[in-house]
């Protein structure tokens, strides 16, 4: 008989183990899925896997990465603060949407001024703008005891009625004859947050490396650190050791949400270019799936952020050279989430063989 | 002298199969907003896609990529299936627009065609259809069969080309039933399913017996079918399989003559950038056939309009028409001109409610 015995502490390998098993299990799965679809499956998984690595255009799907990348990793390791202090905020998507709208109102009120001094400050509204968005479920859990993950997520769908108003009305180019949409950022010197476009680097990716030092420095070797641990294994000892529960959850509320803001403004300002109705397409959600693949530690943030970005990459190629189905490759990156929280069950439990073991 | 007539030809013959053989297939790509599998948008271009495939054979090979969100994801998209080879590129959204121009600059050598938009460069041509041809069509039939006098519309984005089709059917519809009324709710996508029927329920629960949609979906389809009582219309594509009602006609998009056109453009060297703007007459929009749910004489009237629709002898945009201001836009016998189609946004005197802004 087979049995599952849960083990005292968390098994450190399997920890490392469980996301690269998880990936190798989504190879395996993920080429019978593309072979019963009638496609070479090996062929199909080097595709997705290796060819914006390797192939002959590597030196264009690299940089794409890292464009890819740079909003995963950044919203990622903001929500993995929260996360690991049991503070569910769901909602970075609206987040990343309204730190998105403020940094590009302050960049377009400057239009079309040239000074040095513009992108920081559209850096800095941002930011807040994403602070300020999360500080509503933030304060509510505080002062009411509402449900952070219900009022984050709501908050989701009211930012994406406010990004299409803007897009309509406030922000909409005066000279786009009648069509909805903000003016060019990107092409805009004193706003684009392009560094070099040719090798895919913009501020947010700076940014983004920038954020996983500043995290593993702080999750390590900082008492702030040590504390958001604590109140996510053992809220009550946090609570002994002098940890204020409602301050956490607004610093953990604030940084997730600032980050958010953060990768909106870098993205608005450099690959997306404009405030449009749809410029959200839900980096904020698949940033979650990353912060677990990731194991809300920030190298293994990076490590998935990159990891995602590739499928998404490798899946368009697979798509335009093998003519395999969109959904086959969301089906593809669903199954890389439903693996890995399948392994986990090792990292907390041990398989037994045999009968007679007591659970 | 036969024998070197003979070697002569066959080197000729040699010569050419060679070239022949060297020369690639022409590649060509299609970019969709929504999955092939939308039974509208997406579908009508897919489908033109494969009369492309099916009218050129081995010589052409067309690849695609769906569900492509608009902006930077749409750029990477188009830039990968260039260094893939691709020699023409079909970019079928509106969103699509400046990543087209964006990567058509990186890629002189690559031709590309946007779909419903404005800006055009060297190697991006502009197409689109005149779909408010069809919507006067719907208007005419939508007026007569209405009973609450209430006409539910459901609009993806408020941009000209939906608000010409508002514009259009409501023209029609009050044509023949001055009663009318119009309720438009803006569902803010192309293709969502759960939204589309969450649209249509609002406007049925609010009295519209007929709904016209400008999304890709079928679900307000089903929606009005669930309803009973309720009539739609096909949209983008002929969506028979609600028919004969709730779906008593419908607008077809038919995108493959053009596609086929310029594709042999491209492999004749002819291709040049341009700007077509095609209707009923051209067979671009399609009018799909009207059920018997609709009384003979309504049929029958709207075929004579869609049939001078296609002749040119009516234009759908005819004065005496005023603004919604009351102010004058059209006067007698007037009719409008393309640019002021193309940046249509205003709605027309008697509807109700303003153009999101």
């Amino acid at each position: 008989m087979l049995m599952l015995e849960k083990r005292p502490q968390p098994s450190k390998a399997w920890t490392l183990a469980a996301p690269l098993l998880a990936v190798v299990l989504t190879m395996i799965c993920g080429g019978l899925l593309f072979a019963a679809l009638g496609k070479a499956p090996v062929e199909t998984i080097r595709t997705i896997f290796f060819d914006p690595l390797f192939s002959e255009f590597a030196w264009f799907y690299r940089p794409q990465l890292l464009i890819k990348g740079a909003p995963l990793a950044l919203i990622a390791i903001g929500l993995s603060f929260g996360f690991r202090a049991g503070i569910w905020n769901i909602g970075a998507e609206g987040q990343y949407i309204v730190g998105a709208i403020c940094g590009a109102a302050v960049g377009l009120a400057f239009y079309p001024t040239e000074s040095f001094l513009i992108f920081p400050l559209m850096v800095i509204a941002g930011i807040l703008g994403g602070v300020v968005w999360a500080m509503i479920p933030g304060i509510l859990k505080v002062k009411f005891g509402t449900n952070e993950i219900l009022v984050s997520l709501m908050l989701v769908y009211v930012a994406e009625q406010l990004l299409a108003s803007m897009a309509l009305g406030t922000l909409r180019n005066p000279e786009g004859m009648g069509f909805p949409g903000s003016r060019n950022l990107a092409k805009y010197d004193s706003a684009s947050s392009w560094i070099s476009e040719n090798a895919g680097m913009h501020w947010g990716v700076v940014a983004a490396f920038i954020a996983v030092i500043f995290a593993y420095v702080i999750l390590s070797r900082h008492q702030f650190g040590f504390n958001v641990r604590l109140a996510g294994q053992s809220p009550r000892a946090a609570r002994f050791a002098g940890v204020n529960p409602k301050l956490l959850v607004l610093v953990c509320m604030g940084i997730s949400g600032g980050l958010a803001g953060a990768a909106g403004l870098f993205e608005v300002a450099g690959p997306a270019g404009q405030i449009s109705i749809d410029f959200n397409v839900g980096y904020g959600f698949t940033a979650i799936i990353v912060a677990f693949l990731g194991r809300l530690h920030p190298i293994g943030i990076l490590l998935a952020a990159g990891l995602m970005a590739l499928t998404y990459i490798g899946g368009e190629i697979a798509q335009s050279n093998l003519g395999l189905p969109g959904a086959a490759i969301q089906l593809m990156q669903g199954m890389l989430l439903f693996f890995l929280l399948m392994v986990d069950v090792l990292t907390n439990y041990r398989l037994r063989f045999g009968k007679g073991a007591t659970v | 002298m036969t024998l070197k007539s003979i070697l002569a030809g066959a080197t000729i013959a040699a010569s050419l199969s060679t070239t022949a053989f060297a020369d690639d297939p022409t590649k060509v790509g299609f970019i969709y907003v929504g999955p092939v599998g939308d039974g509208g948008w997406t579908y009508e271009h897919d489908q033109g896609r494969l009369a492309v495939q099916e009218h050129f054979g081995d010589a052409v090979e067309t690849v695609f990529v769906e569900s492509v969100p608009e902006g930077a994801d749409a750029e990477r998209v188009m830039q990968q299936m260039a260094l893939g080879g691709a020699d023409l590129i079909f970019t079928t959204s509106f969103g699509y627009m400046d990543p087209t121009i964006n990567v058509a600059e990186k890629f002189p050598d690559v031709m590309f065609e946007h779909a419903t938009g404005y800006k055009q460069a060297d190697n991006v041509s502009v197409y689109s259809a005149r779909f408010y041809e069809g919507r006067a069509v719907q208007g005419h039939i939508a007026g007569h069969m209405t009973e609450s006098n209430v006409i539910g519309y459901i609009g993806s984005f408020p941009i000209p080309e939906v608000i010409r089709g508002i514009n259009a059917a409501y023209i029609h519809a009050r044509a023949v039933n001055p009663d009318v009324e119009f309720k438009i709710v803006w569902a803010y996508t192309w293709f969502d399913p759960a939204k589309e029927a969450e649209a249509a329920n609002v406007l049925i629960e609010q009295g519209a017996d007929v709904i016209l949609q400008h999304t890709d979906s079928t679900a307000p389809q089903a929606a009005a079918q669930a309803a009973g009582n309720v009539v739609t219309f096909g949209q983008a594509s002929d969506m028979a399989e609600f028919g004969p009602f709730p779906r008593v006609s419908s607008i077809i998009d038919n995108w493959g003559p053009y596609y086929i056109a310029r594709t042999q453009a491209v492999i004749d060297g002819t291709w040049v950038s341009t700007n077509t703007w095609d209707g009923i007459g051209a067979g671009m929009v399609g009018i799909g056939e009207i059920s018997d749910a609709v009384p003979a004489d309504v049929k029958a009237s709207a075929e004579a309009l869609r049939d001078s629709l296609a002749s040119g002898e009516y234009h759908a945009f005819t004065g005496p028409l005023n603004k919604q201001d009351g102010s004058v836009w059209l006067a007698e016998g007037e009719v409008a001109d393309d640019g002021t189609l193309a940046g249509m946004n205003f709605y027309v005197e008697g509807l109700t409610g303003d153009i999101p802004q």
